[in-house]
């Protein structure tokens, strides 16, 4: 299960993130750390960006990028 | 003197509380090792003078990206009393963990919590005097837009400035692993936060609904766009014909009777040189500035990232992202900032693809030449149409350009980016944001446009016995060599010796056309409109819509890509595509319109 199998709406906590260490660094800068709860709040048409939510922040990102956040199920 | 650095992640409001300290006296500098030019202000700061440093944002003290390299050089190279951290109150969930990577950099600092406004309508609870002994930093609430708490923060920062100064390590490479900054993260966000559990964030909530829907987000960002631009030149243009008329007052009663005794030739050089270039190019000012305070208004109020969330699924397809898409709006100000901002981008096929199309976007250098000849031509009712046929041809030339490089320039890079709550800028934000950009664009521009006038009056006018501007003349010699190659796209050779000096910056274009034409801005418009075809025109627009913007883009190309190869064809390339453009529509126009 990734966070870009999340309909709209839809909310899952975060178990891992697959990515380098470059964009592991981003990815936690902006919130998104193991145990947080993160829901998506809409997805642009033409597989086009998710908009997601974690704690008080929203956040932007393409669908290759959630794929990489493995959620607990 | 002491230096302080202003620190935090982006979207904190760190500008804004800079602003406060500094008012307008901000200076752009360069700091030794950094290629990035800093804000920088000298401040009094109870007796003493203080200098405050405003860095880059940044999400993370061990990150990789251009502005995050440049913070920690700089924290790491320079002499600092004082770090002042920044925070947003109503994140500090994810904004605490900043805090305790910089903590590890054992320099006196102080954090305050901006945005208290918004934390506390979330219901945010922060426990800033627990919070302030757990990690042993003072620490406030306040809120820089609306100048709340600013007073507590400059306090806190006097007394830290004042302690003696103990010996910083400044040791970046001990870090503690990040896992041990998240456990007491973990720890303080339970000891001195209350947030609520159910998030909602209102007013930005409802607008998303609206602003991202899936069929109406995008024509609603085109519309606002257009009223924007509706909004600017029905403001500006009587302001400016008032200002061309007044410059005609001034010169018949005060300059010429003063002037009147002097040789004719450098009579001629004041008042057809000097006067009329400059004074052109003055007209416009009012409309740049209105331009600016939109750009400042659309800037701070969160609806840029939103643009980027709308555009990113078709910038995908020309191998950009939403973020390329922003720079290009920004670009729609002077290309030059915008090419400077794509430093956010790491893959550099991203980034160079970026700058490929960023010099296409209508700069308000380009505006000032498009608003005149498009009033001067065509009806009141035509204008803002012909005009926006112009953006539709600066989106065109970029997405052409990006569908055609993206597969040399591949990119690769992830997007991810914050989208902040709507918030709408205070006038004193609006002003100041305006103002530095406008002041910006008059200190950058006002040497070029001297120098444009003086060097296409010399050029006009040289021998001069000749009748300025004829053949005779050195600019007529010049445009003679070039006849051939601008003839098939219905440009005469005054507009070519016009085009020529637009190359150094479009700045100097209005002015030289004053200079070429012999007339003051007041009587410009009707002279081009004697001489012009709508078909010409148009042809003429084209062209200075898509070939290179300036010399400073071209300079600004160069520094970021820190290569010729790719300047030489940031160059040739638009210059090619301008010919071709032109080179259809006039042919097409002609065709079909008939001469």
């Amino acid at each position: 299960m990734t966070l870009n199998l999340l309909q709209a709406g839809e909310v899952g906590k975060i178990a891992s993130v697959a990515a380098d260490e470059a964009l592991k660094a981003r990815i936690n800068g902006l919130g998104l750390r193991i145990g947080q709860e993160v829901s998506v709040i809409r997805r642009a048409r033409l597989g086009g960006p998710l908009q997601i939510r974690v704690g008080h922040t929203d956040i932007l990102m393409r669908p290759e990028q959630a794929n990489l956040i493995k959620l607990a199920k | 003197m002491k230096r302080i650095a202003l620190i935090g992640m982006p979207n904190t409001g760190k500008s804004t509380f800079f602003n406060r300290l500094t008012g307008a006296s901000a200076k752009i500098g360069n700091w030794p090792g950094i290629t990035v030019e800093l804000l920088s202000a000298k401040i009094m700061e109870g007796t003493e003078m203080v200098e405050i440093v405003d860095l880059p944002g940044i999400y993370n003290v061990h990150g990789f990206s251009e502005d995050e390299k440049v913070a920690r050089h700089f924290i790491e190279n320079t002499d600092l009393d004082l770090l002042v951290v920044i925070g947003n109150a109503s994140q500090m969930d994810r904004q605490l963990a900043l805090v305790l990577q910089l903590q590890e950099l054992n320099l006196p600092m102080v954090l305050l919590l901006n945005m208290h406004d918004e934390a506390q309508q979330h219901g945010i609870k922060i426990d800033t005097d627990n919070l302030s002994s757990e990690l042993n930093v003072p620490t406030t609430l306040m809120s820089a837009k609306y100048g709340q708490g600013i007073q507590q923060a400059r306090e806190l920062i006097r007394q830290s400035l004042n302690k003696e100064k103990y010996s910083s390590t400044k040791e970046t490479d001990t870090f503690t692993d990040d896992d041990k900054l998240e456990a007491k993260l973990d720890q303080l966000m339970n000891k001195c936060v209350s947030m609520p559990i159910e998030f909602s964030s209102g007013l930005t909530d409802k607008l998303d609904k609206v602003l991202l829907h899936p069929w109406f987000g995008l024509p609603i960002f085109f519309l606002a766009i257009l009223l924007m631009f509706e909004a600017v030149y029905t403001i500006g243009t009587p302001l400016q014909d008032g200002i061309a008329r007044l410059l005609k007052v001034i010169q018949e009663t005060q300059f010429v009777p003063v002037i009147d005794s002097i040789h004719p030739v450098v009579q001629s050089f004041l008042i057809e040189g000097i006067y009329n270039g400059v004074g052109t190019v003055l007209s416009f000012l009012p409309i740049i500035i209105l331009f600016f305070l939109c750009m400042a208004i659309v800037e701070d109020s969160g609806y840029l990232a939103r643009a980027a969330f709308l555009m990113d699924a078709f910038m995908s397809k020309l191998g950009l992202d939403g973020r390329s898409f922003v720079m290009q709006l920004m670009g729609f100000g002077c290309n030059v900032p915008a090419l400077m901002g794509t430093r956010v981008m790491r893959s550099r096929g991203l980034r160079l693809l970026t700058m490929m199309i960023i010099p296409f976007s209508l700069c308000s250098a380009r505006l000032q030449v498009f608003v005149f000849l498009t009033t001067a031509i065509f009806s009141p009712q035509a204008a803002p149409l012909v005009l926006f046929t112009l953006y539709l041809a600066s989106f065109g030339a970029a997405f052409l350009t990006a569908a055609i490089y993206k597969n040399r320039l591949p990119n690769s890079e992830p997007l991810l980016l914050e989208l902040p709550p709507y918030r709408f800028p205070t006038v004193r934000q609006m002003l100041l944001h305006g103002w530095r950009e406008t002041w910006y664009f008059i200190r950058e521009a006002s040497g070029y446009i001297l120098l444009g006038v003086v060097l296409v009056w010399f050029l006009t006018h040289y021998p001069f016995d000749a009748v300025p501007a004829s053949s005779e003349t050195l600019a007529g010699k010049i445009a003679d060599i070039f006849a051939p190659i601008f003839e098939p796209l219905g440009i005469d050779k005054l507009m070519t010796v016009v085009l020529i000096f637009g190359f150094v910056a479009k700045e100097i274009v209005l002015g030289a056309m004053a200079v070429i034409y012999a007339v003051n801005p007041d009587n410009l418009a009707g002279v081009v409109a004697n001489t012009t075809t709508w078909i010409q025109a148009y042809s003429f627009m084209l062209f200075v819509l898509i070939y290179t913007p300036c010399l400073s883009t071209v300079a600004v190309l160069k520094q970021e890509s820190k290569s010729w190869s790719f300047t030489a064809i940031a160059v040739a390339w638009p210059l090619f595509l301008a010919w071709l453009a032109s080179f259809v529509f006039y042919q097409a126009a002609t065709y079909i319109f008939g001469s």
